[in-house]
């Protein structure tokens, strides 16, 4: 009894002695971590807590200030402008990351598959990611208020001969479509990886099994992607919902505040002297942020084990 | 007559057909050409193309060609002092080095510090505080820059950090969740018994470091790189907010400020658009396998 306690205690310390070892080089180790996160406490976490502790006060950004409890959450679930940016950023980001997987797995299929000219095809089509959200929305911007006006005019179709930034109910499509084309590399690439990870053996034996192009695309390709898409979901999910410079290239929140998003109103904080109010309205959107990525990883963990 | 005619047109009609068929399918099985998919392509690839092909054909006109028509149309002569006169407005190469100087401090700084944390977590796994530094990085993956940008405007402008110096510290910063993530994937699948010997004659963890685990982690350095590279120079919200002197502003954040004198001379505002686009347009298809690769090994980690 006592050898075994003995011998358990000299394996006890035995791991701890390897430990202690490279413990002496261990300084540099500390000195590796530590003043990175400090740097980053100081950046990210600290402003995360100072900007939570003055969403419980009257502060307008410089000046005296005083606590108001929850006034100013309370504040905002009476305010339409918020809550109509709450669900305008809610609509655009559903329907864009709709959009953008659609149209990345599908250019990732045609990407992946026998065709000519591929690398050439990958190469145009990866563009996008390159540029710059907000110089390509000035390019979109141009297109949808004079050319494409000028275009439906000249073929007589009536709907589209004013500018579609123009009309309050319309916008968002400009912006959903001008988004969707910047994130579909992003995407696509994850898509055409996970594509090419699958042997072509596992399409031999589909097509030889007599599975037709949608039968083998929805019972063997789609499962095998199923991982791909649940990334890319959650990803392109979260970066809609900070959407910000393409719509302040195409429509700057407007016409009116038909395409305000919940970034953009944050950051009015500082212009228009609400540092507070809008400091509540950013920790509601972390909160939602959370919960709507903690909800997708919910749905996708328990649709994951029955697939 | 009349039977043997349709005998011979019957008997050597369906026959060949298949027979002329089969091998031609199989010729194209062979060649492994789809070239419906690759039109299909082809067209959708026009997504891409035209609005770039529109910026250089509006970039090109004078203010006359520019104001009639969809803009779709090549002009005729070419009117490439719109380069010249946007160069001149915005201040190119002013905005242009402060671009660089933000991507350079960025990139090399992404490189460094998230390799050499990663290290250190993983190196260290089995002590507490490194394990929990890991999550502690990792949950502020959670948090967006809106949220906590505000009290940031704030502290960089206490630290005198409200300038490109600022900007690259923050874009450092909100990157090093994800590159730590990328790296410590890539450290773990490095045995530690590669290092032991070197230990054993005596270098010291930086040594080891620098000689040993920084070139074995040359690919992810790409992937981390080029990242880098992409998020920081085509960044518009970090710079707009952060930075508080216009003069000392990105590329695109000079074509947001320059909205109000471009709303009249469309060609030299394309121009300007254009030349913002052009460094990493240029620089991508200059590099884009590496680049591609780079992305996709990202994607697969």
């Amino acid at each position: 009894m006592t050898v075994i306690a003995k011998s358990g205690a000299k394996l006890a310390t035995a791991a701890p002695r390897t430990a202690r070892k490279t413990g002496r080089t261990d300084r540099t180790y500390w000195l590796m971590l530590v003043p990175v996160l400090l740097v980053f406490t100081l950046f990210i976490t600290v402003p995360a807590i100072i900007g939570a502790f003055y969403s419980f006060t009257n502060y307008v950004g410089y000046g005296a200030w005083k606590f108001v409890g929850l006034a100013n959450y309370e504040a905002i679930f009476t305010d339409p402008n918020i809550l109509h940016a709450y669900g305008f950023t809610l609509l655009f980001s559903i329907v864009t990351t709709v959009v953008v997987n659609v149209a990345a797995l599908a250019l990732a299929l045609g990407l992946s598959a026998k065709i000519k000219f591929k690398t050439s095809l990958r190469g145009i089509f990866f563009i996008p990611m390159v540029i710059s959200g907000l110089v390509i929305s000035y390019v979109f911007n141009f297109l949808f208020s004079t050319s494409l006006p000028q275009i439906a005019g000249s073929l007589g179709i009536s709907g589209l001969q004013t500018s579609i930034l123009a009309n309050s109910h319309w916008a968002w499509i400009a912006i959903v479509i001008v988004s969707a084309w910047q994130a579909c590399p992003g995407a696509m690439i994850i898509y055409l990886a996970g594509l090419l990870a699958i042997p072509p053996e596992v399409h031999e034996a589909a097509s030889i099994d007599g599975a037709g192009v949608w039968r083998a695309f929805r019972s063997v390709t789609l499962p095998l992607v199923l991982g791909y898409l649940v990334i890319n979901t959650i990803l392109s999910f979260k970066a809609f919902l900070n959407a910000y410079e393409i719509i302040v290239g195409l429509t700057n929140g407007g016409p009116g505040t038909a395409t305000f998003s919940v970034a953009m109103s944050i950051f009015t904080g500082f212009a228009n002297g609400d540092y507070a109010y809008q400091m509540a309205n950013a920790v509601l959107f972390f909160i939602v942020t959370v919960t709507l990525s903690l909800l997708q990883l919910q749905f996708i963990r328990r649709r994951g084990v029955s697939l | 007559m009349s039977a043997t005619q349709t005998t011979t047109r019957i008997q050597p009609a369906p026959q060949p057909q298949p027979v002329a068929k089969l091998p031609r399918r199989k010729k194209r099985d062979g060649a492994r050409i789809n070239w419906g998919i690759t039109a299909l392509m082809a067209v959708s690839s026009l997504t891409v193309l035209v609005p770039l092909y529109f910026a250089v054909a509006m970039a090109l006109k004078s203010a006359k060609q520019a104001a009639s028509g969809s803009g779709f149309s090549w002009p005729w002569p070419m009117h490439f002092d719109n380069f010249r006169i946007a160069w001149d407005l915005t201040h190119f190469p002013r905005a242009f080095g402060y671009s660089a100087l933000i991507t350079g401090l960025s990139v090399i700084g992404e490189l460094l510090l998230s390799s050499i944390a990663a290290y250190a977590i993983v190196r260290n796994w089995e002590r507490r505080f490194f394990r929990w530094s890991y999550i502690y990085l990792l949950a502020a993956m959670f948090i967006p820059f809106p949220v906590i940008a505000l009290p940031q405007v704030k502290l960089t402008g206490i630290f005198g950090l409200a300038n490109p110096f600022g900007v690259a510290i923050l874009h450092i910063l909100f990157a090093l969740s994800f590159n730590v993530l990328l790296y410590s994937a890539f450290l773990r699948s490095i045995p530690y018994e590669l290092e032991e010997s070197a230990r054993m004659d005596g270098a010291s963890t930086w040594k080891v470091f620098r000689s040993l685990i920084l070139p074995l982690l040359g690919p992810m350095n790409a992937t981390v790189g080029i990242f880098a590279f992409l998020l920081s120079w085509n960044d518009f919200m970090m710079p707009s907010l952060i930075t508080a002197n216009p003069a000392h502003q990105t590329l695109p954040v000079i074509q947001n400020l320059f909205q109000q004198q471009f709303a009249t001379q469309y060609n030299v505002a394309f121009a300007s658009y254009l030349m913002a686009m052009a460094p990493s347009l240029i620089g991508y298809l200059i590099a884009q396998r590496w680049v591609m690769s780079g992305v996709m090994r990202g994607a697969i980690k």
